[in-house]
């Protein structure tokens, strides 16, 4: 049996009885989520379960028809900011495919995430100090880029490009990092690191992680949420839920 | 890793150069100063052009960097020249108006001076009583500020009910068409308070410098043209380079992953159209003086569209690309239109250019986008740069090679 996360006192992210509907379509059906602030988290379930959709309400794409959605520790509704502001306050989001500023440089791309001030006045006249230049150095050497800063990113392999969204989400300080099917695309060594700093990352902050992959989210080692039809189906460790017999007939016995 | 202003924009220096060997050339050769060999009419062109030439700065900072195809700038353009204007015309009308006046043998109070203007600046289009917009007219101190404030109120309000809703791509582009052809519309009645159709004429004369000569005057917008161009290529260049630069860039290439890296996407889109709604307006307010008249024909959409040729022919996206599109093909459209290319006779038809030329553009137009994508400025990049042996690595030039890489 693996660990569960001990009882948390206080939760970073509460989603609670959201719905959402697309022409009719409920994409998601009374759907409430909660993780702490220090927490790892694995979100799975059938294709059309409703995790983008899940992503796009946290982050402020997509707005919900009824329920609530707070954030922080004195809770904040995230339902009236912009997708700016909720990047702002701390929800980091990365997507399934690497989105990079392909015409910019990897040290732009960097500079671009730094934590700072995103007013237009503000940026107009941001100065790099030296104390940017370490960060973007040390961000570049944490994801194996170091040798390729004045690279353009457009010329970075798949993998690379993947490193680097990874190294600008880091780069925001997120206390909530939302992350699409990491695994997608890497190479076996390349999973085994993502693993590794998905787990360390999770012991600052909240990271929810949605994978089709169950290699790799019994590697991750963490409570497992089983969408299905736009609500929760399941929720434990991956051992619990893939004993659920519901779990089973939807999702793993296809 | 902490570079200069100048390092980091190294086209900065070339252009300054560049534009100041021709301005002092132009300045040495022109009938008002120097050795008469450029008659003042063309000096005019050539300041038209320099403020042709800004406009099309403010174009690519919104278009080339930020990706956002406005056709509604040269409406800011004309705006900034009506509002120059005002004040230009009405100075010169009172100029007139009281030495006609001086002749009477009772000298005229400031209200019978007042009156006579209003008579003579509106009598064209029967009326004989100044409307409210001109109640700043009467001072350069109150009217020119206005050059800068209604443009940027005009870009404010369009640009945060356009952007707010997410407007974008081609349904931006109409809707700032729209506004243009709307604003044309609106100056073309008699009773929008700007002379209608007739608009404003006698621009040319600078109030309290009757005596001076216009090959002089001439020189002076030349220069003061020249003088914009340098500023505005500087703060175009201070714009576009660093973080904020990068964040317009960002824009054009995926603004929705910059709005998830928390950046005020809308807000970003504000500022720049405002930012380059003012340069427009203040390139206007130097080009109407120039060419002396102003009406609403200038508002038309087809400017703002000639306006997206030229930096697209020049070469979007890269700064001296916008200058050198305006500069060439606003030199070439005067030659062309003003009758003095040579018409080929084929026989059966005799192509006259001032017909065919807009037939020329459009087809120039397509070919730059078909064949030369990054237009004449791109041509820069075929130049000679410094050998750096070896194959590439990456997919084009701008990768490393093999002999870098290691070293």
């Amino acid at each position: 049996m693996t660990t569960i996360a001990p009882p948390r006192i206080t939760s970073l992210l509460e989603v609670s009885g959201v719905s959402v509907t697309f022409d009719g379509f409920r994409a998601i059906n009374n759907l409430s989520f909660t993780i702490g602030p220090q927490e790892l988290r694995a979100v799975i379930g059938p294709n059309g379960a409703g995790k983008t959709t899940f992503m796009d309400i946290v982050t402020g794409k997509t707005r919900p028809d009824e329920g609530t959605v707070t954030f922080g520790e004195v809770p904040r509704s995230l339902l009236r900011m912009s997708e700016a502001q909720i990047a702002r306050a701390g929800v980091g989001r990365k997507f399934q495919r690497p989105t990079v500023f392909e015409d910019q440089s990897v040290s732009e791309n960097l500079i671009l995430a730094l934590k700072a001030q995103r007013a237009p006045w503000r940026v107009l006249f941001w100065r790099e100090t030296g104390q940017d230049r370490a960060k973007v150095a040390a961000l570049a050497e944490q994801v194996g880029l170091q040798d390729h800063l004045a690279r353009k990113a457009g010329e970075l392999s798949h993998g690379q490009k993947q490193w680097l969204e990874i190294a600008m989400l880091l780069a925001q300080e997120p206390r909530l990092l939302l992350v699409d099917e990491p695994a997608a695309g890497m190479s076996f060594l390349e999973r085994e690191q993502t693993t590794a700093l998905l787990v360390e990352l999770a012991k600052t902050r909240a990271v929810v992680v949605v994978e089709h992959d169950m290699e790799f989210i019994r590697r991750l080692n963490c409570k497992v949420t089983v969408l299905h039809e736009g609500s929760v189906l399941a929720e434990g460790s991956l051992d619990h839920v893939t004993k659920n017999p519901q779990v089973i007939e939807v999702y793993l016995g296809r | 890793m902490t570079r200069t202003f100048l390092a980091r924009n190294p086209s900065v220096l070339w252009f300054l150069a560049a534009l100041a060997i021709f301005t002092l050339t132009v300045t040495v050769l022109a009938e008002g100063l120097g050795l008469g060999l450029i008659p003042t009419a063309f000096v005019k062109v050539l300041g038209k052009t320099l403020c042709l030439c800004l406009v099309a700065l403010a174009m690519d900072l919104i278009w080339g960097y930020t990706g956002i195809l406005s056709l509604g700038h040269m409406a800011f353009f004309a705006v900034g020249g009506y509002m120059t204007g005002m004040w230009l015309m009405y100075a010169r009308t009172e100029e007139i108006v009281v030495q006609a006046l001086a002749g009477s043998p009772i000298p005229p109070t400031p209200d019978e001076v007042a009156q006579g203007v209003a008579t003579q600046i509106f009598g064209v289009v029967g009326g004989s009583d100044l409307p409210a917009i001109w109640s700043f007219a009467h001072s350069a101190w109150l009217q020119l500020p206005m050059v800068v404030l209604v443009p940027a109120l005009l870009a404010m309000i369009f640009g945060w009910l356009a952007f707010r809703a997410r407007v974008n791509g081609v349904y931006l582009s109409i809707l700032t068409q729209a506004m243009t052809l709307a604003l044309a519309l609106y100056l073309f009645q008699n009773d929008s308070g700007l002379r209608g159709n007739n608009g404003l004429s006698g621009l040319q004369n600078l109030p309290g410098l009757g005596e001076v000569p216009q090959s002089s005057l001439s020189i002076w917008f030349f220069l003061a043209s020249a003088a914009l161009l340098a500023l505005g290529y500087v703060a175009a260049a201070f714009v576009t380079s660093g973080k904020f630069g990068s964040a317009l860039r960002g824009i054009r290439d995926d603004e929705q992953r910059l709005r998830f890296l928390g950046y005020p996407v809308e807000g970003y889109k504000l500022f720049v159209f405002t930012l380059t709604a003012v340069i427009a307006a203040i390139a206007g307010a130097f080009y109407y003086p120039q060419a002396g008249i102003i009406n609403p024909a200038e508002l038309a959409p087809i400017a703002s569209i000639y306006l997206a040729v030229w930096v697209a022919i020049g070469g979007r996206g890269r700064l001296y690309g916008a200058v050198i599109g305006a500069g060439f093909v606003s030199l070439l459209s005067s030659w062309f239109t003003g009758g003095m290319a040579p018409s080929i006779p084929l026989g059966f038809y005799t192509i006259h250019w001032v017909d065919w030329w807009t037939v020329l553009l459009g087809l120039a137009f397509v070919l730059v986008t078909l064949f030369v994508p990054r237009g004449i400025g791109g041509l820069f990049d075929k130049l000679p740069s410094p050998r750096r042996h070896g194959a590439q690595l990456g997919p084009d030039d701008g990768a490393l090679r093999e002999k870098e890489a290691d070293a």
